[in-house]
């Protein structure tokens, strides 16, 4: 069965307007699930116009390739751990880079007949889409080995990574100028083949340098990089339906990036350049001194209990522990109780963007209690005590008021406005930043150490 | 006793002159913060009579008991009072004393022309600024809430049938609907006692701010369908147009026939009540219908209201006491007493008063001063709208996160850049190019649209949604599917196993967070 050209254009038409509805459903939590069907269903509609365009002839290798892909990939999505999310989404993006260099080389190897300026602009096509592909594959594999903690989260800093990085890109360049000139097939591939290798390696290098905390930056930011792949696939194959869903992609990731900076008040450059905690700015960060106070789990129930108002502050280390299920409980009694309890969620907390939120979710804590920084940093001089569990420069009162800190500008939740604040930690250690933070030495800071699963534990013992 | 330097303050509490009157501007508790503060109290005695407190119990806190109203005035500096004074008192004043009590200047003009002649500095308690940081100074707030909650047992009282319902083998007892009129802080705390005695409530204020007070309390919020905002100044409401009128009379006539109490409470500040209650209305009320007003002493709320009784008409009763806030006077005294204090706190300084013109709720507050009128006082730049009741706080003009403005340099190196690429594609690109990459920039900006309109919380899902559909690259893939296996062949079918991995593992993955989101 084929179907004319013309229909399979507007199945393509269609497809790309569903899943512009799809991310425009995204927008609430209410019809969140009715995007994610039209995506489904904007998808189905692409690939059966696809399978059925009659530029698709092979059906074996297709059925091949395509039915163990779906067990593959249904398999991963149910048993993943919901805080384990950001190494999926990682490890997701690495096969879209990864398919794009494919479908480069594909593209490249079948050798379209083509003259002029238009082999000229092809084979650009051909060669930025590779080369996108191949930064986001290696970048993405590294992110997913650091999220997955294979390889260590520290950055790698290598003398005059600056200077290797550029040299990277411009030996690129020239290799992209000799592809172009090359005369045949023959004689380019090798070209592609090195300039691929290279590429690879600066994603690879790239993504090392980055620190662990800069993690939801990264996979947003290579979020972004598979769409622009995507895209100059489309382009290389002239399917309009490729283009506007890398675009679509594209833009989705560079925003996210830009959220994550602006809540850490840093520029993109900042972060894609790497090697934060040891920035060289003016002016040593104040000595952080004082002694800290303890309480233990029990005490810290009762005074929960007899709180009107309590916010949570959760950060990776919640993750981490795996505490959310236990603080969803304690919540729910709490609230059964009459007291107001939310959670103020910083926009970094975690590892992924929005990620804190799944994890309450998945708690079964309702959403219309978890709020955002910028709507609840208000609220903390009315309340009576704040829960920081597992989260530390995210509420570090050293980036408003020291100049000289590393996170200095950065917004952050201002816990110490509240009545009480009970900081859950394992120890007195400093966060990702490596910044030291005073408010565990606030008079109306109290330090409850320990493993945030246990210490929850704990106080939902006693409540 | 010296005029100046380490002067020892008297606190004056004379005995309310006004029979009505059952409350008393200092409690034997309030006494001794007073004491502790450094003043003096002069007690008339039996002046806390009324509110079941007895002469022994201030004589205990420490107070001094006067025989006389003459001998406090005599000494005190400072007069503490619940009702405005009467002419007569304010000529038994010293120049120089402070007097701090209600005083109601707009209905009291010559009063407080007297009082200046006489130079007493007075601070009128109905004048002090509805602002967050005097609400603990806020005796008009602190009273309606007790008239407000008196209004509904009072109701429940005259009313012939129970405000709960019951299922009882003799039969269904249906609940009293009780409609509110007026949000402010008498009705939310009449929509909390009638609820707490089990009626169904509903409520009615023209603003619309009010709405979500309203329902946090329990009751149902009467929309009124008309564009005009009733929020007048400091968060009471102001007198609306003739049309805007017109619908809420018609609304509040709809709503007369369903229920079976009316808790009114209207007051525009300094103006009579507005008439919200004609006699047609209160006729098509159900037999033994209950109308409180709580707007009497102003006037009414309803047309057939007088003030100080209780009528009826036909079947209906309208009770227009207007001494809710005296009846539980030992509650309402301490209240009263504490707003009072807590002002009297903020004007004393060293044992001495010190009026501060720049503050704001002194300033506010402030009626007569140094002989002269001081009211109303001059229009201050921070008008700080303070909501109505003590429990919500007006949100301030929130200041956006620290985030450094970007200098001008940063923005104009990518419209340079954006510039000088489309120039070039426009100089070198062939035309089948430009069809796609036009398709390409409006999708970004669409994408851009789109995705600043995403709840952060779902950055995730959106997040692996897009990673989903990114895995439409997979027709790129099929495109070099052939049924010969060739080079292309191979990675074409190596490329659609990825990006189909991609979009299976996607949408799944989406789905599975999306379904763990609920309210």
């Amino acid at each position: 069965m084929t179907l004319p050209g013309s229909l399979v254009s507007v199945g393509y038409l269609a497809a790309g307007i569903l899943f512009i509805l799809s991310l425009g459903g995204l927008s609430n939590p209410e019809t969140a699930r009715r995007g994610n069907l039209f995506g489904v269903l904007g998808m189905a509609l692409a690939l059966s116009a696809a399978t059925f365009s009659g530029q698709v002839s092979g059906y074996g290798p297709l059925a091949i390739a395509v039915l163990p892909a779906i067990l593959v990939g249904s398999t991963l999505a149910a048993r993943v751990e919901m805080t384990s999310m950001p190494q999926l989404v990682a490890i997701l993006h690495s096969f879209v880079g990864a398919a794009a260099v494919l479908v480069g080389f594909g593209s490249y190897l079948s050798g379209v007949e083509l003259s002029g300026a238009e082999r000229v602009v092809h084979q650009l096509e051909i060669f930025v889409g590779v080369a996108v592909g191949a930064v986001t594959f290696t970048g993405s594999v590294v992110a997913f080995l650091k999220l997955q903690g294979t390889i260590s989260g520290a950055p790698l800093l290598l003398p005059g990574r600056h200077v290797l990085n550029l040299a990277i890109v411009a030996a690129t360049c020239w290799m992209g100028w000799t592809f172009l000139q090359a005369p045949e097939t023959a004689a380019g591939t090798p070209w592609l083949i090195a300039a691929t290798a290279l590429t690879g390696v600066l994603g690879l290098h790239l993504v090392l340098a980055i620190g662990g905390a800069d993690m939801p930056v990264v996979v947003s930011m290579l979020n972004s990089y598979s769409g622009w792949a995507a895209a100059a696939a489309g382009f290389m194959l002239s399917n309009d339906l490729l283009i506007i869903t890398g675009a679509l992609v594209g833009s989705s990731g560079a925003i996210l990036s830009y959220i994550m900076c602006r809540g850490m008040n840093r520029s993109l450059f900042n972060v894609i350049l790497g090697g934060f905690g040891t920035p060289a700015k003016a002016g040593a960060a104040a000595a952080v001194t004082g002694t800290h106070q303890e309480i233990s789990a029990a005490d810290t129930a009762a005074l929960l209990t007899s709180s009107k108002s309590v916010i949570i502050v959760p950060g990776y280390g919640m993750a981490v522990a795996r505490a959310q299920h236990a603080l969803s409980e304690i919540v729910k009694r709490l609230r059964d109780r009459g007291a107001e309890v939310r959670f103020a969620i910083h926009p970094v907390a975690g590892r992924l963007p929005g990620h804190m939120n799944v994890l309450l979710a998945e708690a079964n804590v309702p959403y219309d209690i978890v709020l955002e920084m910028e709507k609840i940093n208000d609220d903390f001089p009315e309340t009576d005590v704040v829960l920081v569990i597992g989260a530390n420069d995210i509420v570090n009162p050293s980036a408003l008021d020291d100049p000289g800190s590393a996170i200095a500008g950065m917004p952050v939740l201002e816990v110490w406005n509240a009545k009480r604040v009970i900081v859950m930690k394992r120890s007195m250690a400093s966060g990702y930043a490596g910044v030291d933070n005073p408010l565990f030495f606030k008079p109306n800071t109290w330090m409850l150490f320990g493993d945030a699963k246990k210490v929850a534990d704990e106080i939902l013992r006693t409540i | 006793m010296g005029k100046r330097g380490l002067t020892l303050l008297i606190v004056g509490v004379p005995k309310e002159t006004d029979e009505a009157e059952g409350r008393v501007a200092v409690t034997p508790r309030t006494a001794v913060r007073l004491r502790q503060m450094g003043l003096s109290v002069l007690f008339q005695r039996g002046a806390g009579a009324r509110a079941e407190f007895d002469d022994q119990q201030y004589a205990e806190a420490g107070a001094t008991l006067a025989d006389s109203a003459a001998e406090v005035y005599d000494f005190a500096n400072v007069v503490l009072k619940v009702a405005e004074p009467s002419l007569r008192e304010a000529e038994m004043m010293k120049p120089g004393t402070v007097l701090i009590g209600f005083v109601w200047p707009a209905q009291n003009r010559d009063l407080v022309a007297k009082l200046a002649v006489r130079g007493v500095t007075t601070f009128a308690m109905d004048c002090v600024p509805r602002i967050t940081r005097a609400q603990k100074m806020d005796a008009l707030s602190a009273m309606a809430n007790l008239a407000g909650y008196r209004a509904v047992l009072a109701a429940a009282n005259a009313y012939p049938r129970l405000m709960s319902g019951q299922v009882t083998a003799a039969g269904t007892v249906r609940p009293a609907k009780v409609l509110v009129i007026g949000g402010g802080v008498a009705g939310l705390a009449a929509i909390a006692a009638a609820r707490g005695l089990g009626a169904i409530v509903r409520a009615f204020d023209p603003r619309p701010a009010v709405k979500e007070q309203v329902e946090s309390m329990g009751a149902e919020f009467i929309p009124l369908d008309f564009k005009e905002d009733a929020s007048g100044e400091g968060g009471y409401a102001k007198e609306m147009s003739n049309a805007f009128l017109q619908a809420e009379l018609a609304l509040i006539a709809k709503q007369a026939l369903e229920v079976d109490i009316i808790i009114s409470t209207a007051l525009i500040p300094g103006k009579p009540a507005p008439k919200l209650i004609t006699a047609g209305m209160v006729e098509s009320m159900r037999e033994g219908s209950v109308i409180v007003d709580l707007a009497a002493a102003q006037g009414g709320n309803c047309v057939l209201t007088r003030p100080g009784e209780a009528v009826r008409h036909r079947t209906v009763r309208i009770l227009g006491y207007t001494d809710f806030t005296s009846r539980p006077a030992m509650q309402s005294s301490w209240l009263y007493s504490s707003t009072v204090v807590n002002l009297l706190e903020a004007i004393v300084k060293d044992g001495a008063v010190a009026v501060d013109l720049d503050d704001e709720v002194q300033r506010g507050a402030l009626v007569t001063y140094r002989g002269e009128v001081t009211w109303p006082p001059p229009k201050l730049k921070s008008a700080q709208d303070a909501g109505l009741v003590a429990t919500e706080k007006p949100l301030p003009p929130k200041p956006h996160a620290a985030v450094k403005p970007h200098p001008p340099t940063s923005r104009l190196v990518p419209a340079a850049l954006a510039a000088l690429v489309l120039l070039a594609v426009g100089l070198g690109a062939p035309p089948s190019f430009l069809g796609h990459f036009t398709v390409f920039v409006l999708a970004c900006f669409v994408g851009w649209q789109l995705v600043w309109n995403v709840t952060p919380a779902l950055h995730t899902p959106l997040m692996s949604v897009t990673n989903a559909i990114s895995g439409i690259i997979i027709l790129g893939g099929m495109l070099q599917l052939s049924s010969r296996w060739s080079t292309t062949t191979v990675l074409g079918a190596l490329a659609v196993l990825l990006a189909m991995i991609n979009v299976s593992g996607g949408f799944l993955v989406t789905r599975r967070m999306l379904a763990m989101f609920h309210r």
